[in-house]
């Protein structure tokens, strides 16, 4: 049993159309840890992210927050939580710079027909600075790298100044610097307190940078810190299993072009 | 039963029945391409940027010629597939719809003015703009129809020629680039069929019901069958049934406009389709979703 | 004040009430969504005329802003049964509400006095006609009152409304995490896109409006790299291309809303080919540059 719970999975089932996506998960994620989700493609980790911030509603299970010793839902805390989508989710030929982009972090602060004022503007040039940016603050982020605009991202997420950050593939086609100074400002956050829970590829720097780890293929392999399980045997079980039946059945009701030929 | 029997033999309907028939057969046939290739707009953006070629061909020729009409239009749609592909090439930032909308506006503005300035003519004998947007079906000529005829059974047969080239084309473009062969003549041989088509239709039904008769049966086809052969067939079917059976209505009646009824025929086959083809339609699948949401729920609970 | 210069005013203000909602229309990629808002009101205006008999009721605005929220959710619907894609759902439900009008109207053609090729064109030159005459003042055409009201109404909403359609077009999936609706954003700006046609029906006619929506839209988006910039531009574009274009057309007699239409298509053109950073020219230099 985990110490300083602040979100916790039950039952989750999600499904498309019938199918499971998400099986049954059980999850609790700790106050102060960095927790990666891993597994391979369509193995349902943005699923994951997309049922614990209301995106999606699930067939069965629930998702519950833990702040100040009180359970929440997500409804109730969502002004303190951060979302990070994936970079590929966002219209970057947007005519906008990366200081406006971090303003959008205050937004969830302001009320609706209320601009950010100088306040939000510190905030946010603080953040910037934090994630080495501030030299680019008027940059039209079409103009940024992948590395940049991952930076960007972040910035707006720190500017929330929440108590939980959710990040899809922050380090997604990101350059090593990037990755370290990313990873070095998360830590900081799990330092103060905060929950960080990452979707998370790349195997080889699990070790380096996260706390716990939560295998996942549709359903939940193992999860625990990652002394515990990040063995061999649980990567082998993760990335082998179902592997055949989880294509299969992902690529047989995709609607549009599948047609025989 | 006697009124059916006097609108059925009656020659009018006969002509125009013919002629819708032939159109929706051709525009199901083409529809297949145009909505597998996801340019199910691109018929009612070049349908309005035909009316410049229409209106300068007039103007040109000083009479109601269709063959010179249909060419001027013809051209006028290409160079709007042209301005539209280059706006949205690959190193633009200009979204498809934004092109397709500006081009479609901007076209059908300059037809609009050339419009304007030919009624200034003394002989100026061109229908109204009524006539382009809705067509004027019922008013369809013998000569109009043979001359449908004619076209639709070229395209046609060119698309039986080319028929396994025009469905690599149609499916994956990128992995035909790769073959030997004349690639980017076909596929613009494929884009010209498609203005042919559109362009045919034109004239005799309007801009909007040739952009409803390439989108709808091919839409309903595809809910019946994953084979491109039967999809082909289907849709040829369901675009003649619709010019048939809306003529037939509108014949029935009075005052019924008769291209916008075939719209609302074509449209109601769609959503019959979408609704209860068996597989695919929704009901169906709602069925199979439930279904399998049962199962896993009693697989869950079974688990506990 | 002169005919032609009363007809230039009403053309921007037209030109204005449109593109205003034209900036966030080109950002979001949902301009042939507002295409088929444009086509499909009719019905809505055929509808409710029938009911209060009366073409200057608000009651047609309200008809024909029903009919056009209700073709934005009957695309969505067909889309997300995920058997049509969004192009196609426009193109499956445009044509069947706009045939439903054009049967309305012909059927009962002999009750309403609605030409329809003023409808598809619009008569902006007759617009100045009808002029709004207050405690016996005459204070010019209503049709530029009209605009301009809606031009103030769509202004309104886009100030207020500010941060919430910008973070839902750049990043929808944010500002869901963040408690922002984007379904109300979206269908709030696409009852607006059905007033404002309405209102643009008589001056420019159905088709052309999106062409008054898009076009200085997309001419600023290819200039600008800023939102406040662009919505800058697109205001000021717009009163160029309205000016223009009636100018250009009282001096050879053509239609106006036509002439406007295609300058607005030469000028984005333009745009798209010269623009100093988003141009297909400065790319074309760029590329070759790169491979020397």
């Amino acid at each position: 049993m985990l110490r300083d719970k602040s979100i916790t999975v039950e039952n989750l089932t999600v499904a498309y159309d019938g199918t499971p996506v998400l099986l049954d998960a059980d999850l609790e994620f700790e106050k102060g840890k960095i927790t990666a989700v891993i597994g391979p493609n369509g193995a349902g980790k943005s699923t994951l992210l997309n049922a614990m911030l209301d995106f999606i509603k699930p067939l069965t299970g629930q998702v519950h927050y833990y702040l100040d010793d009180k359970k929440f839902t997500y409804q109730d805390i969502k002004q303190r939580l951060a979302y990070v989508p994936q970079k590929a989710s966002v219209d970057w030929t947007f005519p906008t710079d990366a200081l406006d982009v971090v303003l959008m972090g205050r937004y969830g602060h302001l009320k609706t027909g209320q601009r950010p004022g100088k306040k939000d503007r510190q905030i946010a040039k603080g953040k910037l600075n934090q994630v080495g940016m501030l030299n680019f603050s008027d940059r039209q982020i079409s103009q940024l790298s992948g590395g940049q605009r991952q930076r960007v991202f972040l910035a707006r997420a720190l500017a929330q100044e929440s108590d939980i950050i959710i990040l899809d593939e922050p380090l997604a086609g990101v350059d090593v610097t990037t990755e370290k100074v990313l990873m070095n400002l998360l830590r900081q956050e799990a330092e103060q307190g905060k929950t960080i829970l990452a979707v998370h590829h790349d195997l080889n720097t699990i070790t380096n940078y996260f706390d716990d780890v939560v295998f996942l293929n549709r359903q939940v392999y193992a999860y625990g810190s990652v002394e515990d399980v990040f063995t061999p045997q649980n990567i082998e079980k993760t990335y082998q299993q179902n592997r055949q039946e989880a294509e299969a059945s992902l690529i047989e009701e995709e609607s549009g072009k599948a047609m025989d030929v | 039963m006697d009124t059916l029997l006097s609108i059925l033999t009656d020659h009018t309907f006969q002509i125009v029945a013919l002629g819708t028939g032939i159109l929706g057969l051709l525009s199901g046939v083409m529809g297949v391409f145009l909505t597998l290739r996801k340019q199910s707009l691109l018929g009612d953006a070049l349908g309005h940027a035909a009316l410049p070629g229409i209106v300068i061909a007039f103007l040109l020729i000083q009479e109601k010629n269709m063959l010179i009409l249909l060419l001027g239009a013809s051209l006028s749609g290409l160079l709007a597939t042209a301005l539209i592909n280059w706006m949205t090439g690959r190193h633009s930032v200009i979204k498809q719809d934004s092109a397709l909308a500006l081009i479609l506006s901007s076209f059908f503005g300059l037809g609009t003015a050339l419009l304007s300035y030919s009624q200034q003519m003394p002989n100026a004998a061109q229908a109204g703009l009524e006539t382009f947007i809705f067509g004027q079906a019922s008013g369809m000529l013998r000569q109009d129809v043979y001359l449908i005829i004619v076209i639709s059974l070229l395209v046609l047969v060119l698309v039986a020629v080319f028929w396994k080239e025009f469905k690599l084309i149609t499916f994956d473009a990128d992995f035909a680039r790769t073959l030997p062969g004349p690639y980017s003549f076909l596929n613009r041989l494929l884009s010209l069929l498609i203005v042919v088509t559109i362009v045919l239709g034109l004239e005799s039904v309007g801009v909007v019901l040739i952009s409803a008769l390439l989108v709808n049966p091919a839409i309903a086809a595809r809910q019946w069958s994953h084979q491109m052969k039967t999809v082909i067939v289907l849709s040829g079917f369901f675009g003649l049934f619709s010019g048939i059976i809306g003529t037939l209505i509108s014949s029935a009646g009075s005052q019924i406009p008769t291209g916008a009824t075939i719209v609302v025929v074509a449209t109601s086959i769609t959503l019959f389709s979408i609704l209860f083809a068996p597989r695919r339609g929704l009901i169906a699948r709602r069925r199979q979703v439930k279904e399998k949401e049962k199962a896993l729920q009693t697989r869950l609970e079974r688990r506990e | 004040m002169s005919l032609v210069l009363e007809i230039i005013l009403v053309a921007i203000a037209v030109s204005l009430s449109c593109s205003v909602l034209g900036v966030f229309l080109v950002l979001r990629g949902s301009t042939m969504v507002s295409d088929a808002i444009t086509h499909t009101v009719l019905l809505g205006i055929v509808v409710s005329f029938f009911i209060v008999q009366d073409l200057r009721s608000p009651w047609l605005i309200i008809g024909a802003s029903l009919v056009g929220v209700f073709t934005v959710w009957a695309i969505e619907a067909l889309k997300n049964t995920g058997l049509v894609d969004q192009d196609a759902s426009i193109g499956i439900v445009f044509p069947l509400l706009f045939s439903i009008a054009i049967i309305l109207l012909t059927r009962y053609a002999g009750d309403v006095h609605l030409d329809i090729d003023a409808v598809f064109m619009g008569q902006l030159g007759f617009t100045i006609f009808d002029r709004v005459i207050i405690g016996g003042v005459d204070i010019g055409p209503g049709a530029f009152w009209s605009a301009l009201i809606i031009f103030l109404l769509n202004s309104g909403f886009i100030a207020y409304f500010y941060k919430e359609l910008k973070v839902s077009t750049f990043d929808p999936n944010y500002a869901r995490s963040i408690g922002i609706s984007t379904t109300f954003i979206y269908y709030a700006l696409m009852t607006l896109v059905s007033i404002t046609s309405v209102g643009a029906f008589e001056a420019v006619g159905s088709i052309l409006v999106v062409g008054f929506m898009v076009g200085p839209a997309l001419t600023a988006y290819l200039l600008t790299d800023r939102l406040i910039h662009m919505i800058g531009v697109t205001l000021l574009v717009s009163v160029f291309n309205a000016a223009a274009g009636v100018s250009l057309a009282y001096s050879l007699n053509l239609s106006y809303a036509g002439v406007i239409a295609f300058f607005t298509g030469i000028v984005a053109v333009t745009a798209f080919i010269f623009s100093p950073k988003k141009g297909a020219l400065r790319g074309w230099v760029n590329r070759r540059r790169q491979k020397n």
